[in-house]
């Protein structure tokens, strides 16, 4: 198989992000599909629920009583031995947050779309990266998409792997409500054929089943010794370490299978002779994007650090970028309540103290951000660096004045 | 039927092997060997949080003999609906069993426990009914009885014991049972009975507990026994439209024929500050549930 040819066989659709990933879970053939409807996440599992019943994927679909139940439900499924997945959003994602733990550490493998949104109250549901950001201790690899194509890449490429033998862990995969989730945008589908030649069926021993009549282990009792315990967390790390490498591999494949080639863990846009790198993640990265073209065309030298996987954390990546840098200045569509940013408190760490640092907090609840905003933050951060050498500013709140 | 010879057969065999944590005289191991012998050793069990994910002792090692997946106190009807539908996706028909306590099942699983049974799940539901939380400490419970002491319902329970089986038998599943650690025949009889029919099954199983209880070790299968004889736990067996008295309490349908309250009450402390009137008020509660299983046997005949 070579990669011209499988370039040809993909087809190319207009397809919103839900339904991208959809078309994603369908082309893996995952056999058990749990889920339970949350806006902006709903299209995913109703579009999923029309393809089980048109034949054109032969899965079960289990229509469960709550998100707690559906994350408990495909991780009983895994550990059956079968491949899984669901799909959540903000309120539904901590109402599973128990089970978020459990399927972690229990070394399953299992895929899920969280498809991200503002958690009330009030009621809200547009898009803010607060949801998905609060499970990153969890045990989870958590990925964030730019743009349809990448959520539907991101999700095809969870199941590889998640169900690598090296990392074994689940995959989160999230993608900005309504901006993703309901905008559609055209994109390149591989062929079932080329698929299938790529990601054969899960080997449902690995890690290991839970079956009657099956070989009679037991999962989750008490440890005799709680080192078992710290032992168990520091696998998990060895795994999340591993996972970097795995990551790079899959998509290295992929690439080969579809011509699209990502960074894998980070992307740096215009970076390369950059003084200046602004960081962010998800969709809104286009947007800035485009404030980095048009402050390029005034001269400054800036370039765009875009996270693609959060965990496990890209710590290699972010050194690599920032090196040499002289300001770093990191939007968050999030907030940890009582420290600020995630990306910006997570990042900082790595920041040398002679590099000029700002975090800033903007579209909390879902507001709009410009490019010509973008442009005008990144603007002041850098000429009052250029001014008054380098500041430190962990959290800038950015707040438009509200009309009406 | 399951024959005295065939439990003879069995009575060597380890289906939980020796040395587990279980206190002394523990209704729940009692059970779980009678559920064994009744699959033959040859299931998978799903547990939520409880004493039955203490009793095996400490990974690496566990006294339990099938494969098991402890869970989340809420999650297990869904784990093991996730369980049923992979393997049998892959042609495994064998039954995959949820081992729960009250607390799992009557409180905080209530919810999975109704979707699993909605949907008809292949799996077969066991409630081992000790009748509070007694792994942390016996806390009350939804299926703590009406004026039972426990250490959050210190003057006693000001409720009463919520009637599970029913409510599972409103869900319109094929198969419900309620069944006591007291009548091993009685109860592996209805797991194999249940194993006989596809989709969701529940069996109420009735386990004394003997620190929860405020009573003797030695005095597990005697209170058992006693709340089938005095007529506070009624065994029945609804198969697939069919509702019948089990035959350990046929005798019992009649009044005259229970043995006091009081012999079941007076050896559990826990009962040990109800009055004459309280006695009374419980007795009436008692002939007002059976009352409502003739009429259900009457309706689903």
């Amino acid at each position: 198989m070579t990669g011209q040819i499988s370039l040809a066989k993909q087809v190319k659709k207009v397809l919103v992000g839900d339904h991208a990933v959809a078309e994603a879970v369908k082309l893996a053939r995952v056999n058990v599909i749990s889920a339970y409807p949350i806006t902006p996440q709903t299209l995913i599992v109703e579009r999923i629920s029309e393809m089980i019943e048109r034949g054109e994927l032969k899965a079960d679909y289990i229509r469960v009583e709550s998100e707690f139940a559906a994350l408990a439900t495909v991780y009983g499924a895994a550990a059956g031995g079968a491949r899984v997945f669901t799909a959540t959003s903000s309120h539904g994602l901590f109402y599973m947050y128990e089970m978020l733990w459990w399927a972690a550490a229990s070394r399953v493998p299992l895929v899920m779309a969280v498809v991200t949104r503002v958690l009330g109250p009030p009621w809200n549901i547009h898009d803010e990266h607060t949801d998905l950001l609060a499970i990153r201790d969890s045990g989870w690899i958590i990925g964030m998409a730019q743009n349809v194509q990448e959520a539907f890449d991101m999700t095809l490429t969870a199941f590889k792997i998640s169900e690598d033998e090296k990392v074994l862990l689940p995959v989160a995969i999230g993608l900005d409500g309504f901006i993703l989730s309901h905008t559609a945008e055209p994109l390149d589908i591989p062929s079932q054929e080329d698929v299938d030649s790529w990601l054969p069926p899960r080997n449902p021993r690995i890690p290991y089943t839970i079956e009657p009549g099956g070989e009679p282990i037991t999962m989750g009792n008490l440890p005799k010794n709680d080192v078992y315990h710290a032992l168990l967390k520091k696998y998990m790390d060895e795994s999340m370490e591993n996972a970097k490498k795995v990551i790079a591999e899959v998509y290295d494949e992929y690439g080969k299978l579809t011509g699209r080639n990502y960074g894998p863990l980070t992307e740096c846009y215009r970076c390369s002779d950059a003084r200046y790198i602004a960081v962010s993640m998800g969709a809104w990265s286009g947007d800035i994007m485009g404030a980095i073209e048009r402050l390029r065309d005034e001269g400054y030298p800036v370039g765009l650090l875009r996270i693609r996987y959060l965990r496990p954390f890209p710590e290699e990546d972010i050194t690599a970028w920032i090196n040499g840098a002289k300001g770093v200045i990191v939007f968050d569509r999030d907030y940890s309540a009582g420290l600020g940013g995630v990306l910006a408190s997570e990042i900082s760490g790595f920041i040398p103290s002679n590099v000029s640092f700002e975090g800033v907090l903007a579209g909390l609840g879902g507001f709009d951000v410009s490019p010509d905003e973008f442009r005008g933050i990144i603007k002041e951060f850098i000429d009052k660096t250029e001014r008054e050498g380098p500041i430190k500013i962990r959290k800038y709140w950015y707040i438009p004045k509200v009309e009406g | 039927m399951v024959t005295m010879t065939e439990l003879h057969k069995y009575g060597t065999r380890k289906f939980i092997m020796p040395g587990t944590a279980a206190c002394p005289g523990c209704p729940l191991q009692v059970g779980m060997r009678q559920l064994a012998m009744a699959l033959d050793g040859k299931f998978v069990m799903v547990i939520p949080a409880g004493c039955s994910s203490i009793i095996p002792g400490t990974a690496p090692y566990t006294a339990y003999t099938v494969p098991v997946l402890h869970v989340p106190f809420a999650s297990s009807p869904a784990v093991a609906s996730g369980i049923v539908r992979a393997v049998r996706q892959r042609g495994n028909e064998g039954p995959v069993v949820v081992w729960a306590g009250d607390g799992a099942t009557a409180d905080i699983g209530f919810a999975t426990l109704s979707g699993a049974a909605y949907r008809n799940e292949d799996i077969l539901y066991i409630m081992a009914d000790n009748e509070a939380y007694m792994n942390t400490g016996i806390q009350a419970s939804g299926t703590t009885p009406w004026m039972a002491w426990t250490t959050t319902s210190p003057r006693g329970k000001t409720e009463d014991k919520k009637d599970v089986a029913l409510i599972m038998l409103m869900h319109k599943v094929p198969y419900v049972a309620t069944a006591s650690i007291a009548y091993p025949m009685d109860f592996i009889d209805k797991v194999r009975r249940a194993m006989q029919v596809k989709g969701f099954r529940f069996i109420h199983l009735h386990a004394p507990c003997p620190p929860g209880w405020k009573m003797d070790d030695a005095y597990t299968i005697r209170a058992a026994r006693l709340a089938v004889e005095t007529g506070a736990w009624i065994l029945w067996e609804y198969n697939q439209g069919k509702l019948t008295i089990s035959p350990p309490s046929i005798p019992f349908k009649d009044r005259a024929r229970r043995k006091p309250l009081e012999e079941y009450l007076k050896i559990q402390g826990r009962f040990a500050h109800l009055k004459p009137e309280d006695i009374k008020l419980m007795e009436e509660k008692i002939d007002r549930q059976w009352d409502l299983i003739l009429k259900l046997a009457e309706i689903y005949k």
